[in-house]
């Protein structure tokens, strides 16, 4: 028999031997993702500190400033790091703040598409019957539909319905509610299926034959035991949902052209890809790859990580 | 044996066939489509450049802007008004014949309310046919200008128009359709084959055109597909996807003259650019404050201070812009060097006007802009935002495709917007009658001045050279000191073409297919 160390673990050693943040310090990949994502997702949500120019202030914008190359390159400025745009406005700055409303786009709808579809999986997976068949069938129809094809419609209808002075004021939620909606069917699926599970277990039965509620066994006890996987598409998804914002502000359908979004910004820098000022387009477009590339390889990582087949 | 026969036989048919086969098809692009067919709805450059293939005016300019016979052969002024002689022999495309009738018909349908062609011939009262080729038209008072005002005013078939129940104009503003929105039979080069509005409107030569040989065009085809997003109208010119490009965006101009097989053709445009303040209503639409502040000339003032034509012209135009404090450009009869010098940019004295006027802190007002209509149209507009913010006034821009913004003008239902003139007639009777007359149908800046009001009238009638451009001088330096308007610059035209096409380009930016010639 192994002679077994008698000294009480520190909390550090606990934690390193937790077998999620094992596999974490064990893959370098991951590691890398997480430093870039989330020294992306700070310098993003404090932009206000960080940028030098605030691109939502008029004032501070100087149409003789317009279209300067990045401060590196000839005829550069050295307050403008990565050049200014067609309008004067800091590209560093926009990128920073634009970046900001992609990923509060991204988190929010996501989060709609979570609730949304974690709460119809759940019922459905613990229901079943016609309740299942209605939910699960309407999932699968939506699944038929591209996805941002099915975004477009929503964002559409909903701008359409909105009164002309209030439109572009809520935009952002129309774009919230577009991709939320568009996300929930995954989730559904995953929250159904793991439902489906844990309904058998023994703690299930315990809880329904002590005549629990069923609201409360949903909640309570099955809800928490399917978020693992959750946790794993909600990762991806995030990284999805900043690149249909992108994709609906860059066909003009989500953010207005005013306010900076990656996609907006993106769409914007396309009108000189002709005539050589690369730096309005292709920095916004690296910052939105390699967001949802680290975000992209978390989840993976995640996945991985939280699948006891794949260890 | 016999295989290799057939086979060889049809080579030959085929090699002699092929000539009249090979088409000259003309692909062309801009940013935004004809707004409708109907040819007296919309007085509006793309609009008449689509309908000017079909339609065919009685008078007309060639590329140097001289006036030359189209569908009258000769013209003269008599003491109560102008006789028309009719070119004889002219077919419209359904095969009914040209007279009188129809030229008559066409008048009386642009005079209708729905038109937007009533400005052009208020001057004249009465017309009517001497005989089949011959066409009075009785004015009110001798206009020395008439036909200057008739080179865009089409002439439909009478029988075609009552056959299909558009004897009178479509009503654009209230999104009305009718059958000449889609379908058009007019006189001119080439007939409509098909139309799918902001898709593709395909036409093909007109063979029985009275002008068949008389013009070096020898297009046998025309497609034309509007591309909003203006990186892909050039990728479409150099990729040799259309072969003409109407508005190329002016930052891709170098690369476009750089490419081997295109080339780019600029001219000065007899087109300005300014907004219109809307100074005419009490209260303000869009603001933050009671009341208008447009009515107090100090901020008018003020809003023109803050401009900075200058830094438009170098950042937005790359250069291709004259920067201006007039609406209308040189070439036009009443544009004067001292009228048209900018002012100077001056934002602090602007803050010390727009505080004299009783507002320091300024205030708030939407600005309304075409996103596809002229040169960098939205990226001058968000320039202007900027600028405005410096002077402490907070302009909200929407930026808005030219058909739902053209109607918020004429309907006015707009505080602040652009909008950009060219002038047909190159007489600045035009641009009063249209913007500064208080009954002006576009004067949706309210711009109200009797002596401006009673020169616009007096121009129409006063055949004495000298005195007519004194007093078109006098109301031009009246319309400077109340500012109803904020000029920003008269455009320069460039057009972006494959060698193999020459096409004239003149400063009406008008397209002129019928000199068109493919090699």
């Amino acid at each position: 028999m192994d002679k077994i160390d008698d000294k009480p673990l520190t909390r550090w050693q606990r934690f390193k031997d937790n077998d999620i943040v094992w596999s974490f310090l064990s893959s370098p990949g991951a590691m890398i993702a997480a430093v870039v994502a989330s020294v992306m997702i700070l310098a993003c949500i404090f932009a206000p500190v960080i940028a030098p120019f605030d691109p939502f202030d008029p004032a501070q914008i100087s149409l003789w400033d317009g279209k300067l190359p990045p401060s590196w390159v000839e005829g550069g400025q050295s307050k403008y790091l990565l050049g200014t745009d067609n309008q004067g406005r800091d590209m560093f700055s926009t990128i920073l703040y634009g970046g900001r409303l992609s990923i509060l786009v991204g988190l929010a709808a996501v989060c709609l598409g979570m609730v949304l579809g974690v709460t119809l999986g759940v019922i459905a997976g613990y229901v079943g019957g016609v309740t299942d068949a209605v939910i699960m069938r309407l999932a699968d129809v939506q699944l038929t539909i591209p996805g941002i094809l099915l975004a477009i419609l929503i964002n559409g209808v909903g701008r359409a319905a909105l009164p002309y002075e209030l439109r572009d004021e809520f935009a952002i939620y129309v774009v919230i509610l577009a991709i939320g909606l568009t996300d929930w069917p995954q989730f559904a699926r995953v929250a159904r299926g793991a439902t489906l599970v844990e309904t058998n277990k023994e703690y299930v039965q315990a809880a329904r034959i002590i005549g629990l509620p069923s609201l409360l066994i949903m909640s309570r006890h099955i809800m928490p035991n399917t978020l693992r996987p959750i946790l794993v598409i909600a990762t991806i998804g995030l990284a999805l949902a900043i690149i249909s914002e992108a994709t609906l502000s860059f066909l003009g359908q989500g953010i207005p052209p005013t306010t900076p979004s990656l996609g907006t910004l993106i769409r914007v820098g396309n009108d000189y890809l002709f005539s050589g000022l690369w730096w309005i387009t292709l920095f916004p477009a690296v910052a939105l790859i390699v967001l949802v590339f680290s975000v992209n390889l978390l989840g993976d990582w995640l996945r991985d990580a939280l699948n006891p087949k794949l260890r | 044996m016999h295989l290799k026969q057939l086979l060889t036989a049809s080579i030959i048919a085929l090699t002699v066939a092929s000539p009249a086969l090979a088409e000259n098809v003309l692909r062309w692009t801009s940013q935004g489509d004809a707004l409708t067919l109907d040819p007296h709805s919309q007085n509006e450059s793309p609009t008449i450049a689509m309908n000017g293939q079909i339609y065919e005016t009685l008078v007309t300019r060639d590329a140097d802007l001289i006036l030359r016979p189209e569908l009258a052969e000769s013209w003269e002024a008599g003491p109560d008004g102008w006789t028309f002689k009719l070119r004889q022999g002219v077919k419209f495309h359904d095969g009914a014949d040209f007279t009188a009738e129809d030229v008559i018909f066409s008048f009386g349908r642009a005079m209708h309310e729905a038109s937007d062609y009533k400005e052009q011939i208020k001057s004249i009262t009465s017309i009517e046919a001497i005989d089949d080729y011959t066409v009075k038209m009785v004015t009110d008072g001798v206009n020395p200008i008439l036909p200057n005002q008739l080179t865009s005013l089409f002439i439909m078939d009478k029988g075609w128009a009552d056959a299909n129940n558009v004897s009178v104009p479509m009503n654009y503003a209230a999104n009305e359709e009718t059958f000449a929105v889609r379908n058009a039979n007019g006189t001119g080069p080439f007939t409509l084959v098909s139309r799918a509005p902001d898709e593709l409107t395909v036409l093909a030569r007109n063979a029985n055109w009275w002008g068949e040989g008389m013009f070096p065009g020898n297009i046998d085809r025309i497609e034309y597909r509007p591309i909003a997003n203006a990186a892909t109208r050039v990728a479409a010119l150099l990729s040799g996807e259309v072969d003409f490009v109407l508005d190329p965006p002016l930052q891709d101009l170098k690369r476009i003259e750089a490419t081997e097989g295109l080339s780019v053709k600029t001219v000065a445009q007899i087109r300005s650019i300014f907004f219109g303040m809307d100074q005419g209503i009490d209260k303000l639409r869009t603001s933050n404050v009671d009341g208008n502040p447009f009515k107090d000339v100090r901020v008018r003032e003020a809003m023109n201070l803050a401009i900075d034509r200058d830094a438009i012209k170098r950042v937005v135009m790359e250069g291709l812009a004259f920067p201006t404090s007039m609406i209308t450009s040189p070439g036009v009869l009443g544009n004067t060097p001292e009228n048209d010098a900018p002012v100077k940019t001056d934002p602090e004295r602007a803050k010390a006007l727009l505080a004299e006027a009783g507002y320091p802190d300024g205030f708030t007002v939407r600005l309304d802009c075409p996103n596809d209509r002229y040169n960098n149209d939205e990226k001058i507009c968000q320039a202007a935002v900027s600028m405005y913010a410096r002077i402490g006034v907070t302009v909200n821009l929407d930026a808005i495709p030219k058909s739902q913004h053209f109607p918020k003008i004429q309907k006015r239902e707009t505080d602040f917007y652009m909008l950009g003139w060219g002038v047909p007639t190159l007489d600045s009777h035009y641009v009063f009658s249209y913007l500064l007359d208080s009954e002006g149908s576009w004067n949706a800046a309210g711009y109200n001045n009797a002596r401006v009001n009673e020169i616009t009238d007096a121009i129409a009638v006063e055949t004495d050279g000298d005195k007519r451009a004194s007093m078109i001088d006098e109301a031009w330096t009246q319309v400077k000191a109340d500012m109803p308007y904020v000029p920003i610059h008269h455009q320069v035209l460039a057009w972006g073409l494959a060698s193999t096409v020459d096409i004239p380009i003149a400063a009406d930016d008008a397209f002129r297919p019928r000199f068109a010639v493919m090699k």
